[in-house]
This record gives C-alpha cells, structure tokens and sequence, in this order.
C-alpha cells in the first residue's frame, strides 16, 4: 500500500472551483437569453448547450483535444502568441471541463428564469429599469434555489468528471492527475484499499454536498420575514 | 389631452383622454382591454398614433421604450419584488423615501414595510403594487382587472383608497374592470369594448343603468332552484354574490328551469321574473 496523498482531490476541487466561476459568468447571460428570447434560433443553442449531456466523454474529449492541439488554429494560436499549451495541463482540462459541464450549469439556470412570473419583470421594465438591472436586482435573487443548484451540480459533476479528463489531461501528477483519474490508476495496479479509501471519501463528501443543496432549498420554501 | 388611435391583431380604436381623468373600460374577456393596456404601456405592439400630452408614445417611425413611458401599472396577480420588503419594493422604482412613506401612509400599509410580499394578504399585496405603481408620478396609471381578485369587502376598501389616492395624485387612470358597482363609484367615463373596437362610450350611468321603460328597478340573475310550495312556486335566484326567493306563478314555472338566466324586476308591487 503506497502513501496516501491527497494532491489529486486538492487538483479535482480547483478544477471544480474555477469552472464553476467561469461557466456561472458565461451563462448566466446566456440562460437569461434563451429564457426571455422568441429568436428562433433558441432551439438550436438549446440543442447546443445539452450536446455535452449526451455525447460520450471521449468524443467531446477527442473534438477538444483535436481542436486545442499544437496543429490546431486555437492551438497554434495560443502557443505562438501566449507560449501557452492547452492539452496535456491544467489549463486544457479547465476549457474541457467548462464544455463537459455546461449543460450543468445553463438548464438549471434557465428553468428558474423561465419560472419567474412574466409580470414581474415587466413591472421592473415598467418602473424604469433595464433588462440587466432586472436581471441583477430582480431575476437572480428570486430564483436562490435554482442558482445553488446549478452551482453546486456543476462543481459536482466537474469533479466526477473523468472520460474527458483522461483525453485531454492524461495523468500527470499535480497537473492533470485528478481524484477519478487517481482512483483508475490505484484500480489499474490493484491498490484496492487505497481506492477504496478514494472512492469512500468520493461519496461521502458527494452526498453531504446534495443534502445541503436540498435541505437549502427545502428551507427556501419556507421562507418569510426578513431577519 | 391623451390621444390613441391604434390598430393591431386585436385592437383597431380610436380614443381621446383627458388628462386627469378616470377612465374604465368594460367588456367580454377576449374583447382586448387588457391588450389595450399593455399597449399603452409599450409591453405589447401595435401600429398607430399614443401621444400623451406632448410626449409621443408611438407614432409610424417611433416606438418608445418601456422603461421611458413613465406610466403606472397593476397587475391582477400583484407582480410584487417577492425577494424585496414591501419599502424596497418601492424604492427599488425611485428612492424617494418621503414619496413611499405617503403612500404607504394612505394605503394603511405603514406597518407592514418591512415584511416581504409572500407574508401578506391579497388585499395587502394590492394596496402595496398600487403604491408601487405610482412612485414614478406616473402620466399614465393603468389597472388590469386590479381588485377582481379579492372578496367583496377588501375590493370596497381598495376601491376608496383608489379614490383618495386619484383625489390626491389626480393620476389620468385607466382602469379594466367587470364589476359595475367598482365602475359606478371610481370612474367618471366607461369606454366597452368587443372584438377590439368602442362600441359604447359616455357617463357610467348612461352605459350601465339598464332599466328599461317603467320598471323600478331590474336585476339579471340565474335560476337555481325552482320548487313547489303548496299551491305556489318558489324560485331561488342568485344575482350577483346574493341568492333570493321569489314567489311565481305556475305558468311562470312552466317556462323556467334551473340555469336559466332571468330578468327580475319590479313595477308597482308585483315582482317579475322574465326570462332572457
């Protein structure tokens, strides 16, 4: 049994972490868009955001990997101009993640924008407002339940990643060796109690974090006077 | 003066307003009244002329936006901030605190500031999107249908601070209504509209009194029950939110049944139910 060391969870939650923030400010506007658009354009970036839902990881992670590569426009781009690599590191896996958990973020958010009563906003138009101050002071605070969970299911399912993460990352200690990849690795050279460590921490945490979302938004329900 | 000539899928009218004035306008549902609002206040299109005052609201090549029209309006399901205490939801339209403590003030909602909407009751929640409505000293004040949500009481309530309030903001208002009781008591002119056209404009008692010829008074109402009392007949009756018991004769019996809608009136002593 090799040392238990914890760098690939501590790698799996900054990966989570920063596509977590990078995918709440990309589509925020974008779920905010196609929640109050009559663009008949909606359904194909509808079908566009839910790709990643569908598609098997090692295709979205083959497409990135061929798009980001060194003989790639975007990927030649970067390194002549930048001198920055995006496959086989950390910044690589981040543009990965935030493809595979889009979808994560963006439905969640829409079907609470979608929820929030038509009236509503227009009495915000009707006083003045714009459409981003409505959205700022009035959209977003009504819809709490929505937005923790998209967060939190995106930080989740950005740390469970693994088929992309492997296409794109390998597995490079401290740089692309995440939790999932880790665990492959320790069940590959049969570390069985190691992995069983991983994976018992895995589901734990895993859990706790969805019974708060849903003790929150059980809460939310049941709100009333301002404290 | 307030000028609208518009016409669109719905709508094809022709109205002038004064300003200051009172205005309802009646109808079936589906006849575009409430189109007829949301026109006004630029939330839905239409092609034509809205001049209020010297600010044009609409005309061929120019349409103005929501946000610049200006204009007051209530919904019949409140539209309250839900995630603002009742003064932020005030506030939130223009920070005028001495504006929302007068008009909490009037609408008797001064102890309730600070409670969010979802505490309240639907007559509260009213009182405070009224409010709300005329914090931007409104050109326009546009009511949807505004107190058919509440029972009888709290819309008599309603009706009076709706009152106080256009006595005191003397607020042009526009107000979509059933009840010709609210009519008779808020407005000083009825526009009816069916299928998007006027076709009935003047004084709330020369569009809502419908008596005819001698009669002292008349009611429509529904038949509900009709039923055998010795040698008579008794028919039950509801008009309006009330139920009456009118005596008729067999032949009138004859005629009726349960959901028949009735003409009751009285001339001289006798009461008469005719059928419509």
């Amino acid at each position: 049994m090799s040392e238990l060391e914890f760098a690939p969870f501590i790698l799996s939650f900054k990966l989570a972490g920063i596509t977590t923030l990078i995918l709440f400010v990309l589509s925020v506007p974008l779920a905010w868009w196609l929640s109050q658009t009559s663009s008949k354009t909606k359904p194909f970036f509808e079908a566009l955001t839910a790709l990643p839902l569908v598609l098997p990881p090692s295709v979205l992670g083959f497409y990135i990997l061929v798009a980001l590569s060194q003989n790639s426009p975007v990927g030649s781009f970067f390194n002549e101009y930048f001198d920055i690599q995006l496959i086989f590191n950390f910044q690589g896996l981040v543009i990965a993640s935030c493809f595979y958990s889009l979808p994560f973020m963006v439905q969640p958010l829409q079907s609470g924008f979608e929820s929030l009563s038509k009236n509503m906003l227009e009495a915000s138009y009707i006083s003045g407002k714009s459409k981003y101050q409505t959205l700022i002071f009035v959209a977003l605070p009504n819809i709490k339940p929505a937005l923790l969970t998209a967060i939190i299911v995106t930080f989740a399912h950005t740390v469970g990643e693994f088929g992309v993460i492997l296409m794109v990352g390998g597995s490079i200690p401290e740089e692309t060796k995440v939790a999932s990849v880790a665990i492959y690795e320790m069940v590959e050279i049969m570390d069985y109690t190691n992995a069983h460590i991983y994976s018992a921490m895995m589901v734990v945490m895993s859990f706790f974090v969805l019974l708060g979302v849903y003790i929150f938004n059980h809460k939310q329900k049941f709100s009333g006077f301002i404290k | 003066m307030i000028k609208i000539k518009i016409i669109n899928h719905i709508l094809n009218l022709d109205l002038e307003i004064n300003e200051g004035d009172f205005i309802a306008i009646s109808g079936k549902s589906g006849s575009g009244k409430t189109t007829l609002l949301r026109v006004l206040a630029g939330l839905d299109s239409a092609n034509g002329d809205i001049k209020v005052g010297n600010k044009i609201f609409l005309n061929k090549n120019h349409h103005l936006k929501v946000q610049d029209r200006n204009i007051g309006f209530v919904f019949q399901d409140y539209a309250l901030f839900d995630n603002m205490s009742v003064e932020r939801n005030l506030l939130y339209v223009s920070n005028d605190k001495t504006l929302s403590n007068k008009l909490l003030d009037m609408t008797q909602m001064s102890e309730f500031k600070n409670r969010l909407p979802n505490t309240l009751s639907g007559g509260q929640k009213q009182r405070v999107a009224i409010c709300r409505a005329l914090m931007r000293n409104p050109n326009i004040l546009l009511l949807d249908e505004a107190l058919s949500a509440l029972d009888p009481q709290m819309r008599t309530k309603l009706q009076n601070i709706l009152l106080n309030l256009h006595k005191e903001f003397k607020t042009t208002t526009i107000m979509v209504s059933h009840d010709p009781s609210e009519i008779y008591r808020l407005a000083s002119r009825v526009i009816v509209i069916d299928d998007g056209k006027i076709i009935n404009d003047g004084s709330p008692k020369d569009v809502l009194l419908q008596t005819s010829g001698s009669q002292k008074f008349s009611f429509e109402g529904e038949v509900l029950e009709i039923k055998k009392v010795d040698v008579i007949f008794i028919a039950t009756v509801a008009i309006g939110q009330q139920l009456v018991e009118i005596v008729i004769s067999g032949d009138e019996a004859k005629d009726l049944k349960a959901g028949d809608g009735v003409n009751v009136s009285t001339k001289a002593f006798n009461v008469n139910v005719k059928k419509n």
